[in-house]
């Protein structure tokens, strides 16, 4: 027997302002079920930074000299950029895993649900953020020993700009993904070809401050350039300028974002 | 529970207008359990589709469950259960995580999604793979937990699109068993679609005929068949009183057209024949008494596919083909 577990219609009782918060919530955790179901993935995601750390980052102090990094040592300087790459490369993978739902009924299931279009996207950019928190905070402690000083409260607030910015260039993701549906390789093609410039223009890997003048002017249209500042910033413990453009750049990524994601959303409707 | 006005839709494929579901009027009262039938390409799921909210009708109208389609889809989607064509569950996912996120998505507490996760995969033989991973279920098992999924928040009113598609004839039954139980226990609308001719006609109360666009039928599947097609009658006479047949059973065929095969000394005669159960007995004492007494007879009740066969000049089954 099919038991009546509710009366049919509760779910309209608890659409309120607070939709898309709860509903994002429900979208967020459904993705998280997957790393917390399968940890060995979370393992990985922890050493992979480890290891870019510990093998770029000598490289770099001997073939770049001391003062491309502004006074700092190579430790300081390299580490907020490698934390924005994770969260670069998280993020922009959003619509990676949403290909394969769109390939099966699962993505339209949930189409079909009460679910607030833009809890779609921002759960799922989320997820890809966490474990940046997780791999963020365990690097600089990890670091403390090789000469890191670590600000606990600004590198937090670090990644919670990390976590705006992520919405947006995962709602661009997730876009994409939808585009791009029935042919994966154009997805794929696109976040490559666009990742790397994004990457070297924002002066991640290597300072933007060692190469000719077209590249300093080119970073200055990169968002990214300004995420990659406000962390150095904050990761050497100061709140200052180049955090406030970060912020900025950061909600603007966002909104931008979600504008085009819910457009290709309700487009792909039509 | 359903009321459409000239619900259309166009697609724009190729700088080609392509008019797929061509200003549709349904009405569908609540209770009721309505297939919409038709060749691939007709425009059922495009409807279907139109009145879940996943596509938006280019002009016309659709009030679902007292909520109007375009004004608040989101209205819609809370009041309605869809059970799509393809695999609801996520490949990765355990089963019982998917069935209880999807209690979350309409807003059940997880207490109340876990007992009704409990409860479906019950009476749906699933609880043995509550922590089986999606994509290590069989083509069956994934279609039980769709109908799992449309189920969680039991829906007042059910859209299935091809629910049997791909189904073996053991767990069609089953899937036809569970819905036919949750409608007698809870009284619940379902509308779906199908090309299988045989499902729609044991199935639903209601039959809605869909081709290229436009609904050339909509009743109950016996008055479809009686009205539109009529029984099948073949009777073989000897070959001597084929003349004295010919003129009785012309008269009685419908709209006149018979065929008649000689072999063996016996003309076999194959006519249509509207309410031919009663009119056969009448027919065989009429031969008998102009002396031309029946060898053999056959008689065949319509299928929907003749109903469509009449209405089209086509039939549903080289439609059906993929």
């Amino acid at each position: 027997m099919i038991e009546q577990a509710v009366a049919p219609g509760v779910a309209l009782q608890k659409r309120g302002p607070r939709s898309v918060v709860t509903d994002t919530w429900f979208v967020f955790w459904r993705e998280m079920l997957l790393p917390l179901r399968d940890p060995f993935s979370l393992i990985f995601s922890l050493i992979q930074p480890l290891v870019f750390l510990g093998l770029f980052g000598p490289l770099l102090g001997s073939a770049v000299g001391a003062p491309a990094f502004g006074g700092q040592s190579t430790l300081q300087w390299f580490l907020p950029g490698v934390v924005v790459m994770i969260a670069l490369f998280g993020t922009s993978m959003t619509g990676s895993n949403l290909q394969y739902e769109l390939m099966t009924g699962s993505y339209e299931r949930i189409l079909a649900t009460p679910l607030s279009r833009s809890s779609l996207m921002i759960g799922r950019a989320l997820k890809e953020w966490a474990p940046l928190v997780l791999q963020g905070l365990l690097i600089s402690v990890v670091c403390i020993p090789f000469g890191f000083i670590f600000h606990p409260l600004h590198v937090v607030l670090g990644l919670v700009i990390l976590g705006i910015f992520g919405i947006g260039l995962g709602a661009l993701s997730y876009a994409l993904a939808l585009v791009s549906q029935n042919k994966e390789w154009i997805f794929w093609g696109v976040q490559q070809t666009l990742l790397f410039p994004l990457m070297i223009l924002s002066g991640i890997m290597l300072p933007i401050e060692a190469g000719p003048g077209w590249m300093k002017v080119a970073s200055l249209f990169n968002p990214l350039t300004y995420l990659v500042n406000a962390e150095r910033e904050l990761f050497a413990g100061r709140i200052g300028m180049d955090t406030m453009w970060g912020l900025l750049a950061a909600v603007v990524t966002a909104a931008v974002g979600l504008v085009v994601g819910i457009r290709t959303i309700s487009r792909n409707t039509n | 529970m359903i009321h459409t006005n000239k619900l259309t839709k166009t697609f724009t494929v190729k700088k080609e207008t392509v008019e797929a579901v061509k200003g549709v009027d349904i009405d569908v009262a609540p209770g009721e359990l309505v297939a919409f039938l038709g060749p691939n390409g007709a425009g059922k799921s495009t409807t279907l589709r139109m009145l879940t909210t996943l596509l938006k009708p280019t002009s016309g109208s659709a009030t679902v469950a007292g909520v109007d389609v375009a004004k608040d889809p989101a209205g819609v989607r809370a009041r309605i259960g869809y059970i799509g064509q393809g695999n609801g569950g996520g490949h990765s996912y355990r089963v019982i995580d998917e069935l209880i996120m999807q209690g979350r998505f309409y807003g059940m507490n997880t207490t109340d999604a876990k007992a009704r996760a409990e409860t479906l995969m019950a009476s749906l033989d699933l609880t043995d793979l509550a922590k089986r991973t999606v994509i290590k279920l069989s083509g069956g098992q994934r279609r039980r937990m769709d109908v799992a999924l449309g189920l969680m928040h039991s829906p007042g009113l059910l859209f299935l699109d091809e629910p049997s598609t791909g189904m073996d004839p053991q767990n069609r039954a089953n899937l036809w068993e569970h819905i036919m139980r949750m409608r007698e226990e809870h009284g619940t609308t379902i509308v779906l679609t199908t090309h299988y001719m045989d499902e729609a006609d044991s199935m639903s109360e209601r039959v809605i005929v869909i081709d290229h666009g436009t609904i050339i039928a909509d009743d109950t599947a016996s008055r479809l068949k009686a009205n539109l097609a009529g029984d099948l009658l073949a009777v073989e006479v000897a070959a001597g009183s084929a003349s004295e047949v010919r003129g009785l059973l012309g008269r009685a065929a419908s709209e006149g057209d018979m065929e008649e095969n000689a072999y063996d000394g016996v003309v076999r005669f194959r006519l249509r024949l509207a309410q031919g159960a009663q009119l056969a007995p009448g027919l065989l004492k009429e031969m008998h008494d102009a002396g031309a007494p029946a060898q053999s007879l056959e008689l065949k009740p319509p299928t929907l596919d003749d109903v469509f066969l009449e209405l089209t000049g086509r039939s549903l089954r080289e439609g059906a083909e993929v």
